[in-house]
C-alpha cells in the first residue's frame, strides 16, 4: 500500500495539513504572468520559491517555463529586498529584454514588507524602466489563500493596466480563469465561431503549448499582449469564468472602467457551456452559429447513449473551487453521484455552492473547503466510490483503493494530452465522457466474469 | 543518423565562447559572471582557480534552488520512516512532496511516509501571532495519527523571521512523547547561497540528534557506510546488490532508501565510503572525529569507476578474502557491461556532452560519458563550492563569506567511550605509503580536458547560448532547464531526476546509462525540425499529376 499509515477512523486536526490538495499563491501568479506576451514573471524572494513553481510548471505543460527571482539572501531578508528587486529590473531588461515584468511577492518578502508599489516608483525614478516596457506587480503572501487566489491576483493586476481611451473597440473581454492553453484556445475558437471579437486575458495558448521546431523563443508568439490589455477599458463587457479565479478583476473593470461584467462558471460540462454561449450572444449581440448547436447536440448525444454507464455511479473529486464546482454540476447532469468534494483553497461559499448542486442527490455529500487529500482518502474508505477525478496525487489513492482514475486538474504530472485537448465547451464535455467512460468501461472489462464479458458496450 | 543534420562551430575557440557568454551583461554582472566561467589551462601542477558558492545574481534566471530544499528534499527526503512536517505556508511541503524519485523499499508493511507531505500551513493569523502554538498542535496530531519513531520539523522562510522557536518545541515533544525523537532544521530558504546551505544544516542536526543513539551491535563483516547516496531511480538498490554479492556490510546509507535506525547506528560501521561529498562530507569529518571512522572518496556512476571504488573498500580493509571477492564480482559483471559498452560505442564515440548538475554529479557523471567514447567539452556544477572544482586541499584557503559564516559549524570531539580509531598509525601510514588517499578528491577541473569551459552556476541565458555556439550532442541539467533546449533540437539528459530513468549507478547502471544515451542522441526526433516545405521552401519546378 501506498499511503498505508492513512487510518480509515477520522479525526479532526486543527493544525497538520497531510497531503495537501493545493499550493502556493505565487505560483498563481507566475501562470498567470505566462499568458502575457512577451513577460517574464519575476518571483520576489529567496530564489527556492521561484525553482519549485518553474519546475512545478514545467513538469505539468512539459514546457520551458522562464522566469526570474530576486534571490534573497540572510541579509536582504533583514534589510528589505529593495535593492535585489532593482538590480533584477536591470538585469531582465539587459539580458531578456521582455516587453514586461510581472512581479509576484512571497512569504519571504510579504513578511518582511517590501512594498512594490514603492520599489517600482523607485526603480521608475532611477529610470531603470526601458521606455515602452511596462513593470507590473501583485501581492501573494504563501500564507493568505491558495494558488487559486494568487493566479487571480495577478489577472486583478493585468486588469489594472486598463487605459481606456473614451473609444469604446467593440470588444468582449474574456476572463477564463486557471485553464489548460488548450482550454484557452478553445474558448477562443467558440468565441470566434459566435462571430465575437475578444480580448482573452490571461492567455496561456501558444505559450505553454509551444511546438519543437529546432528554435527556442525565450517569449513564445502567444500571449494577450499588453496593447491588449491597455485596451480592456474601452470594452463593451467582461465574462469572467470562475468566481475564484476570474471574479475580481471582472468587477474592478466594471467599478473602475465602467465596462459592465458578468461572472459565470467555467464552461465546463453541457449546462456551464450553456450558460457561456447563451451570455455570449446576449452580451454581443449575435445569434448563436448552428455549428455550436451541432456541438451542443453531439454531447447531449453521447450522454443519452452511455447514459446506463453513469447513472448513479459515486466519485470523488479533488482540486480547485471554479473546476469543481463546474464538474461536480457536470456529473450531476449525468445522472451521476459525486460524494465527496475536497478544495484545498478556503471558502465557505464553495461548500454552499457544492451543496446547493448536489440537493437532490440521492446520496449525502461530503464536502470540504481548506480540506486535504488525506481526508478525501478517508472519506473514500468510509464509503467507496466508483470514479476518482483529480491530480496525478490522487493515483495513490486511486492505486490503493482500486478505484477508477481519471486526471484533471493541476499538476497533472504522468500523463500528456492535457495542454492540447481541451475539456471546457461541449467539445470539451465530450472528451470528459470519454474520459470517464474510458475508466468505467475498462474496469468492467477488468473485472467482468468470462461469461458476461461483453463485445459491445 | 540524425544529429549530422546539425550545422558545427568548426573550431569553436574558448576564449570567444566566453566573450559571447558575457557580452550582454551590465557590466558588474559581467565583472562576477567571468570569475565563474573558467577555460581549463589542463596545467600539470596547479589547478586554476574559479569563483564558486558565490551569491546568485538577483534577475539572472538561475538554476539555484533554496537552502530549504537542500535540506528538507535532498538529505532529509529519502528516509522513509521519519514523518518530516513542514513548518511554514503550504507550497514548501507541496512542491518537495515525491518530486525527487527517492525510492524506498518499506516492503509489505514497513514504516514509509515518503508518500505523505506534512505541513502546517501557516496562515496570516500564524505569520502575525506566530507559529508555535500550530507547530505544537501539528506534532501532536502526527503522533496521535502514526506513532512514528521520529518527527523532523522543516523551517521556512517566514518561520526564521517571525522568530519561532522550533528547537525548543522539538525539545519539549520529545520529552512529552519519551518513544519519539523530535528535532528541528532552521533552513530557512533565504540562508546561504544554494541548496548546499541546507545540507550542511541537515548534516549538522542528524549527527547531533540521531547518529550514535543505538548501540545494538549489527551482524556482518566489512561494515561501511554509504554517505551521499540518494537512491534517485533506484541507484541505492543497486549498489546494495553489488554490496551484498561482495560481502559488504551497509550499515547505512546517507540517505537513499534509508531509515531512522541506519543514522542511529551509523557510528557502528568502519568506514565511511562518500559519494557526494558536496552534501554530506560535513557528517563524514564529524564521525571521524567523534568515533574514529575514516572516510574515503568513492563513485559509483561509471562501471569502471564501480570497479574501483569497490577494490579501494576491500584494500582498505586489506583482508584477502575480500579482495578475491571483489575481483570475482567485478570479473563477474564487467562482459555485460563490456559488451553493451563497444556496441553503443559505435554510435555515440566522438559525441559531445555537456554537463551542469550538483555539487559532485556532473564529475561522476563525466566517468559515464568517458566509458562512451564522448568528451565533455563543458561542465559545471549548480550549488558546488570551489573544493568541488579543484579538489580538497583547496579547503583551508577558502574564504568565509557573510554568507556562509551564518551556517553553523558545530564542534565535535571525541567520543569518550566509543571513539575508536579503526586502524593503527602504523597500517595508516602503510596505506597512505602504498597510495591510500584518505579524505581526498581532485575535484571536476583536474579531469576536464585543456580548452574545455568549466562554468559554476550556469544560467539559462548562458545554457542557450553554450549550445548556440558549441553544439553538443547533448546537455544534462535539470527538470527546469530540459525544454528550452530541447526546444533548440538538442537533447537534454535530466541528472537531478533521470527522466523517469535509472539507475545509472553501479554495473547494471552503467548498462542503463549507456542505452539511454544512445537513445537520445541517436533518436530519429531531432531530424524532423523541419517539414518538407520549410527544408526547400522555394516553389522552383511545376508539378504535374499524370
Amino acid at each position: 500500500m501506498l499511503l498505508r499509515h492513512t487510518p480509515k477512523e477520522i479525526t479532526e486536526r486543527s493544525a497538520l495539513t497531510i497531503n495537501p490538495a493545493k499550493t502556493c499563491q505565487p505560483i498563481g501568479a507566475m501562470y498567470a504572468a505566462l499568458g502575457i506576451h512577451g513577460c517574464l514573471p519575476h518571483s520576489h524572494g529567496s530564489q527556492g520559491c521561484c525553482a519549485y513553481h518553474r519546475s512545478a510548471l514545467t513538469r505539468h505543460y512539459k514546457e520551458p517555463v522562464s522566469a526570474a527571482t530576486s534571490s534573497f539572501t540572510e541579509g536582504a531578508s533583514v534589510f528589505g529586498g529593495q535593492a535585489n528587486m532593482l538590480q533584477a529590473i536591470d538585469n531582465i531588461f539587459a539580458v531578456y529584454d521582455p516587453e514586461i515584468i510581472a512581479i509576484h511577492t512571497t512569504c519571504l518578502s510579504e513578511t518582511i514588507g517590501d512594498d512594490l508599489k514603492q520599489i517600482k516608483k523607485r526603480a521608475d525614478a532611477e529610470g531603470k524602466i526601458p521606455k515602452g516596457k511596462e513593470v507590473i506587480s501583485c501581492s501573494t503572501p504563501s500564507y493568505v489563500g491558495s494558488h487559486v487566489t494568487g493566479f487571480s491576483s495577478m489577472v486583478i493586476s493585468m486588469a489594472k493596466m486598463a487605459e481606456p481611451t473614451g473609444k469604446k473597440n467593440g470588444k468582449l473581454n474574456i476572463i477564463p480563469g486557471w485553464v489548460e492553453p488548450a482550454d484557452m484556445e478553445e474558448i477562443k475558437r467558440l468565441v470566434g465561431l459566435a462571430g465575437v471579437k475578444s480580448i482573452l486575458f490571461p492567455d496561456t495558448s501558444g505559450v505553454l503549448n509551444g511546438p519543437l521546431s529546432g528554435e527556442y523563443k525565450m517569449f513564445p508568439d502567444g500571449g494577450t499582449t499588453v496593447k491588449e490589455l491597455k485596451s480592456t477599458g474601452d470594452s463593451i463587457g467582461t465574462l469572467a469564468l470562475g468566481e475564484w479565479c476570474s471574479g475580481e478583476a471582472a468587477r474592478w473593470l466594471d467599478a473602475n472602467m465602467k465596462v459592465p461584467c458578468r461572472v459565470l462558471d467555467m464552461p465546463f460540462g453541457l449546462s456551464a457551456t450553456d450558460r457561456f454561449i447563451d451570455a455570449l450572444r446576449m452580451i454581443a449581440g449575435v445569434s448563436v452559429p448552428d455549428e455550436i448547436a451541432l456541438e451542443r447536440g453531439q454531447l447531449v448525444d453521447m450522454i443519452s447513449d452511455m447514459h446506463q454507464y453513469l447513472y448513479h455511479k459515486k466519485v470523488a473529486l479533488v482540486g480547485d473551487p471554479d473546476q469543481l464546482i463546474a464538474m461536480t454540476e457536470f456529473l450531476v447532469s449525468l445522472d451521476m453521484c459525486p460524494v465527496h468534494i475536497v478544495t484545498g483553497t478556503p471558502g465557505k461559499k464553495f461548500e454552499a455552492r457544492i451543496k446547493e448542486i448536489t440537493k437532490d442527490m440521492p446520496f449525502e455529500v461530503n464536502v470540504r473547503a481548506k480540506g486535504d487529500m488525506f481526508l478525501l482518502h478517508q472519506w473514500i474508505k468510509n464509503e467507496p466510490v466508483d470514479l476518482l477525478i483529480g491530480n496525478t496525487y490522487c493515483k495513490y489513492i486511486a492505486r490503493d483503493e482500486d478505484v477508477p482514475f481519471v486526471r484533471w486538474g493541476f499538476p497533472i504530472l504522468d500523463r500528456q494530452g492535457h495542454q492540447y485537448f481541451p475539456t471546457v465547451g461541449y467539445k470539451g464535455g465530450l472528451r470528459l465522457l470519454e474520459k470517464i467512460l474510458g475508466v468505467l468501461l475498462d474496469r468492467l472489462d477488468r473485472d467482468a466474469p468470462e461469461q458476461s464479458f461483453e463485445l459491445v458496450m | 543518423m540524425a544529429t549530422m543534420t546539425k550545422k558545427k562551430l568548426v573550431q569553436w575557440d574558448p576564449a570567444e565562447v566566453k566573450a559571447e557568454l558575457l557580452a550582454k551583461y551590465p557590466s558588474k554582472v559581467a565583472r562576477k559572471r567571468a570569475k565563474q566561467i573558467m577555460i581549463n589551462e589542463a596545467l600539470a601542477n596547479e589547478t586554476p582557480e574559479i569563483s564558486a558558492n558565490v551569491r546568485t545574481t538577483p534577475g539572472i534566471i538561475t538554476m539555484r534552488g533554496c537552502t530549504y530544499a537542500g535540506c528538507k528534499g535532498v538529505i532529509m527526503g529519502p528516509t522513509r520512516d521519519i514523518v518530516n512536517l513542514v513548518h511554514g505556508p503550504i507550497g514548501c511541503s507541496f512542491y518537495a512532496w515525491l518530486t525527487r524519485r527517492n525510492q524506498t523499499d518499506a516492503g509489505p508493511d514497513g514504516e514509509n511516509y515518503m508518500n505523505y507531505a506534512f505541513s502546517t500551513d501557516m496562515q496570516d493569523s500564524d505569520i502575525i501571532f506566530g507559529g508555535e502554538k500550530k507547530l505544537t498542535a501539528a506534532i501532536q496530531e502526527a503522533y496521535d495519527l502514526f506513532h512514528p519513531r521520529s518527527i523532523a520539523i522543516f523551517a521556512t522562510c517566514p518561520v526564521g523571521l517571525i522568530g519561532d522557536d522550533i528547537h525548543t518545541v522539538a525539545k519539549r515533544m520529545k520529552e512529552k512523547f519519551g518513544d519519539c525523537n523530535v528535532y528541528a532544521f532552521s533552513c530557512e530558504g533565504y540562508k546561504g547561497v544554494s541548496q548546499s546551505a541546507g545540507h550542511h544544516i541537515a548534516n549538522n542536526q542528524v549527527f547531533k540528534h540521531i547518529v550514535g543513539e543505538n548501540d545494538a551491535e549489527k551482524p556482518g563483516r566489512y561494515k561501511i557506510n554509504l554517505l551521499g547516496e540518494y537512491n534517485i531511480g533506484g541507484d541505492g538498490f543497486e549498489i546494495e546488490r553489488i554490496f551484498k554479492k561482495c560481502g559488504i556490510t551497509n550499515i547505512a546509507t546517507f540517505s537513499g532508501n534509508s531509515t531512522y535506525d541506519q543514522f542511529a547506528s551509523a557510528h557502528k560501521a568502519d568506514l565511511n565510503a562518500v559519494m557526494c561529498h558536496r552534501s554530506i562530507n560535513y557528517v563524514a569529518d564529524m564521525l571521524e572525529t567523534k568515533f574514529g571512522i575514516p572516510w574515503v572518496k568513492v563513485n559509483f556512476i561509471g562501471a569502471d569507476a564501480t570497479a574501483k571504488s569497490l577494490r579501494k573498500i576491500a584494500e582498505y580493509f586489506g583482508d584477502k578474502e575480500l579482495i578475491d571477492r571483489v575481483e570475482a564480482v567485478i570479473a563477474e559483471e564487467m562482459p555485460e557491461v563490456l559488451a553493451a559498452r563497444a556496441d553503443v560505442r559505435t554510435r555515440t564515440e566522438g559525441k559531445t556532452a555537456m554537463m551542469f548538475v550538483g555539487g559532485s554529479r556532473a564529475h561522476h557523471y563525466k566517468e559515464l560519458f568517458n566509458e562512451m567514447g564522448m568528451k565533455t567539452i563543458s561542465a559545471g556544477y549548480e550549488f558546488g563550492h570551489r573544493d568541488d572544482y579543484e579538489g580538497r586541499q583547496v579547503i583551508p584557503t577558502l574564504e568565509v563569506d557573510a554568507d556562509s559564516r551564518n551556517i553553523e559549524e558545530i564542534h565535535v570531539e571525541p567520543d569518550e567511550t566509543r571513539y575508536n580509531p579503526r586502524k593503527t598509525p602504523a597500517e595508516f601510514k602503510a596505506l597512505e605509503e602504498a597510495g591510500y588517499a584518505f579524505k581526498q578528491y581532485d575535484g571536476l577541473v583536474p579531469d576536464m580536458d585543456k580548452g574545455t569551459i568549466i562554468i559554476d552556476d550556469l544560467n539559462q541565458y548562458e545554457a542557450e547560448k553554450l549550445v548556440e555556439l558549441m553544439k553538443p550532442d547533448i546537455f544534462c541539467a535539470g527538470i527546469k532547464e530540459k525544454y528550452s533546449i530541447q526546444k533548440l533540437g538538442v537533447p537534454m539528459k535530466q541528472l537531478h531526476s533521470y527522466d523517469s530513468g535509472g539507475p545509472y549507478a553501479g554495473f547494471k547502471g552503467a548498462v542503463n546509462f549507456y542505452r539511454e544515451i544512445d537513445r537520445l542522441v541517436n533518436s530519429k526526433v531531432w531530424s524532423y525540425m523541419l517539414a518538407p516545405w520549410q527544408k526547400n521552401p522555394e516553389l522552383s519546378a511545376s508539378y504535374v499529376w499524370e
